[in-house]
């Protein structure tokens, strides 16, 4: 508001008049409305009213087509909680659950290398980084030609004289979402490496100095310095990492659309709505996926309140 | 993992979206209904902007632009524009929530038949179009009247490299589901080949199977009766007969390594060149299929491996059908169109597939059904009032006989991917449609 005061008024040092015109104030209280207005329209359009929408058909019964649907209350919640087999698929989500440990350690660890001085420095953080910046899509069909029989992967592992070591990367159950879950490691490694070089790079470097004074080595530069400065983004990875194992959708639908046991929620939801045409009850399952999100988060910020980090 | 998660949400938001976006159109409900629409459009004369949607991104500049100018020259009044939509059906139903999805459109396989009124022009009864056209009596049609015009037909059966089943020392197509397997297997045994290819990761090739359901009993009835019983997969049956037929190739390991990392059009070069045997599809696949072939009198047709009284036979279903938008504002030119593409664009024949005109031509891509004696089969329509019975209940039950996921789980189990026996399999499917059955109809 005090911008607009200044930037609207130009003659602000003069004396002020005894009452605003009506009409001024108005214009003066309107001003930072019309600004947002845009953004606003494009949120209430194609955010809010859509998940109200999806919310609405939650409680109804629907195909997605035909012009009438049916008041159901809440049936069509009471049918996801008296199926257990909605629930199995979450059991996928553990794989990219444990994964996303591995991806937080690996990106912590290479963050860290990477924040001394390392040779060819800024070359590594560009190779770390860059399967992030590439198409979901494009990387789906790379790795199914990496994954298939005969392909990238069983082919190294050949030249390597690892030929015990080849699988049916995808087409065995047992291994199939560990393979899609390290795909998605590989995607997503890149983002929490830059998250984490971010924080540890805004750490005081006389630190450093001063502990390496004291005779601590790097671990102990990690252990004591580093990790608790920046913890509250570890924390925050930490939470999205849950909240995002319960909802993978991507590799998954492109590299198997779901087939073979990788199933995961999202694909569930989507194939009830556009195969079963289920809409109501493929609403339902949307709301309660965001509401689980929504607990997680809210769960996250009570343990993990957002502290201040002070180490000099 | 934390970008995934944006992903993630960023995903769950867009499903919300697309669940959402499906809906406004609820409000035009009593658009549809009136019944004078029809008669109103006699009077118009053929005239004015056409919009036609139209599958075949393909053909856009090629082909439909010589119907554009034949036809406009047979009706000068008329302009017509086409619109070619990629994921047509995605696309269109999403579209058909609001009134403007063209003028002429092909109905999206989704629509369920009682819904049919609500969002496209009645073509006439049913009685006097089935005088002329083929697949009006079981397709799109509601309560004795005809929605739509199939573009073309399909015969159904399996697409074969004649080459590679004369290498495996087969010389007669086989005849009973038994033959089938044993001359997999010889392929298997003597060929580098793939004997039966499933093309499971793209998922659809899969369902495929399905439009053979009719084959095996030779009976034109054999969909409608599935609303009648609580156990379709039973001995004999057509959906045991065709599912026993991949569980028992699959199990013997006649089917690709891994099926999971399978690309469609990858497998129309490897059936071409001899590194696949065998893959089921239906005839409109044949054409592809020779365009990618060394020598395009290498792919064979064959039916389904039962003969019923000594005759194999197929079963013929339309393509896309050709409608009117209910809300179009200039139907009697739309109508004039959707005739003249059923009737004198010679659409169906060029295309390799059956013509939907009763008297129209057989194309050379099924001249092999013609060797083999094979009989057409025409589906019967289903009892009045219960159109949306079977389909109804295949969602209920969320089998999705249409859908990928039920024969990828035949395939998965058959090949140990998964802890079930055939058995298992279809008590479990039985069980499910009984249950559904009973919710849809009780």
């Amino acid at each position: 508001m005090s911008i607009f005061k200044t930037s609207v008024r130009p003659d602000a040092g003069r004396a002020p008049r005894q009452a605003t015109p009506f009409k001024e104030r108005l214009l003066r209280g309107a001003t930072p409305w019309l600004f947002l207005a845009i953004p606003l329209i494009l949120l209430a359009t194609f955010t809010l009213l859509p998940v109200a929408n999806m919310v609405w058909y939650s409680f109804n019964e629907w195909n997605g087509i035909s012009k009438d649907k049916e008041w159901l209350g809440l049936d069509n919640y009471l049918e996801f909680f008296t199926r257990p087999e909605l629930f199995r698929v979450f059991f996928v989500s553990l794989y990219y659950f444990v994964a996303s440990f591995l991806q937080m350690g690996l990106a912590l660890y290479f963050a860290t290398v990477l924040s001394f001085s390392t040779r060819f420095k800024n070359l590594f953080k560009g190779i770390l980084f860059f399967p992030y910046l590439i198409n979901g899509v494009a990387i789906g069909f790379t790795f199914l030609y990496f994954f298939r029989p005969g392909g990238t992967l069983d082919a190294t592992l050949a030249a390597l004289g690892l030929e015990q070591l080849q699988h049916l990367w995808l087409g065995d159950p047992d291994v199939i979402n560990v393979s899609l879950a390290g795909t998605s490691v590989w995607r997503y490694m890149g983002l929490n490496f830059v998250l984490f070089l971010g924080a540890i790079q805004s750490v005081n470097p006389s630190l450093y100095e001063a502990s390496s004074l004291d005779g601590a080595g790097k671990w102990q530069q990690f252990r004591y310095i580093i990790l608790p400065s920046i913890r509250p983004i570890v924390g925050l990875s930490m939470i999205l990492a849950i909240s995002g194992s319960l909802a993978v959708f991507e590799i998954p639908y492109i590299m198997t659309g779901g087939a073979n046991g990788s199933k995961t929620f999202v694909i569930q939801t989507i194939d009830m709505a556009f195969n079963f045409n289920k809409v109501g009850l493929a609403s339902a399952m949307a709301v309660i996926l965001l509401v689980i999100v929504l607990l997680i988060t809210a769960l996250q910020r009570k343990l993990l309140p957002d502290e201040k980090v002070n180490l000099t | 993992m934390r970008m995934r998660t944006a992903a993630m949400l960023a995903a769950t938001t867009s499903l919300a979206l697309t669940l959402a976006a499906c809906g406004s159109g609820s409000e035009n409900g009593d658009a549809g209904t009136s019944a004078d629409a029809s008669s109103g459009s006699t009077e118009q004369a053929i005239a004015g902007d056409l919009t036609v949607l139209t599958n075949r991104t393909d053909l856009l500049d090629t082909v439909f632009a010589d119907y554009k100018t034949q036809f406009e020259t047979l009706y000068p009044e008329v302009n017509v524009k086409f619109e070619a939509i990629t994921d047509y059906e995605g696309e269109v139903t999403t579209r058909m929530s609001t009134d403007d999805y063209g003028d002429v459109l092909l109905i999206p396989n989704s629509i369920s038949a009682n819904d049919l009124p609500d969002f496209f022009e009645p073509l006439g009864s049913v009685d006097d179009l089935s005088q002329t056209y083929r697949f009006v009596a079981s397709e799109m049609a509601f309560d004795g009247t005809s929605y739509g015009l199939a573009i073309t037909g399909n015969a159904n059966g399996l697409v074969y490299n004649k080459k590679v089943w004369a290498d495996a020392g087969v010389a007669d197509i086989p005849t009973t589901p038994a033959e089938f397997q044993e001359d997999l297997q010889m392929i298997a045994d003597k060929t580098d080949a793939v004997p039966l290819y499933t093309n499971y990761a793209d998922g659809w090739p899969l369902t495929q199977w399905e439009s053979n359901r009719g084959e095996v009993t030779a009976n034109p009835d054999a969909v409608n009766e599935l609303a009648d019983t609580d156990t379709p997969w039973v001995e004999g049956s057509d959906h045991y007969v065709i599912d026993s037929l991949i569980y028992d190739a699959a199990a013997a390991g006649l089917i690709e390594t891994d099926p999971t990392t399978t690309n469609w059009e990858q497998s129309k070069a490897d059936l071409g060149t001899g590194k696949i045997g065998t893959m089921a599809l239906g005839s409109w696949a044949i054409v592809q299929m020779q365009e990618s072939a060394d020598d395009p009198a290498d792919i064979g047709y064959m039916p389904f491996p039962v003969q019923v009284d000594g005759k194999f036979h197929t079963v013929i279903t339309g393509d896309y059908k050709n409608a009117i938008n209910i809300h179009s504002k200039n139907k009697a030119a739309a109508k004039a169109w959707l005739l003249w593409f059923a009737d004198e664009s010679g659409y169906a024949v060029d295309q390799g597939g059956v013509s939907p005109r009763i008297d129209g031509p057989t194309p050379d891509t099924l001249k092999d059904f013609d060797t083999a004696g094979v009989e057409y089969l025409e589906l019967n329509p289903a009892p009045a009032g219960q159109e949306s019975t079977v389909s109804d209940i295949d969602s209920a039950s969320e089998i999705g006989l249409w859908n990928p996921e039920y024969r990828q789980n035949i395939v998965d189990a058959a090949r140990g991917a998964r802890d079930e026996s055939k058995q298992q399999l279809f008590d479990d499917l039985n069980t499910r449609w009984a249950d559904a059955r009973a919710s849809v109809e009780g």
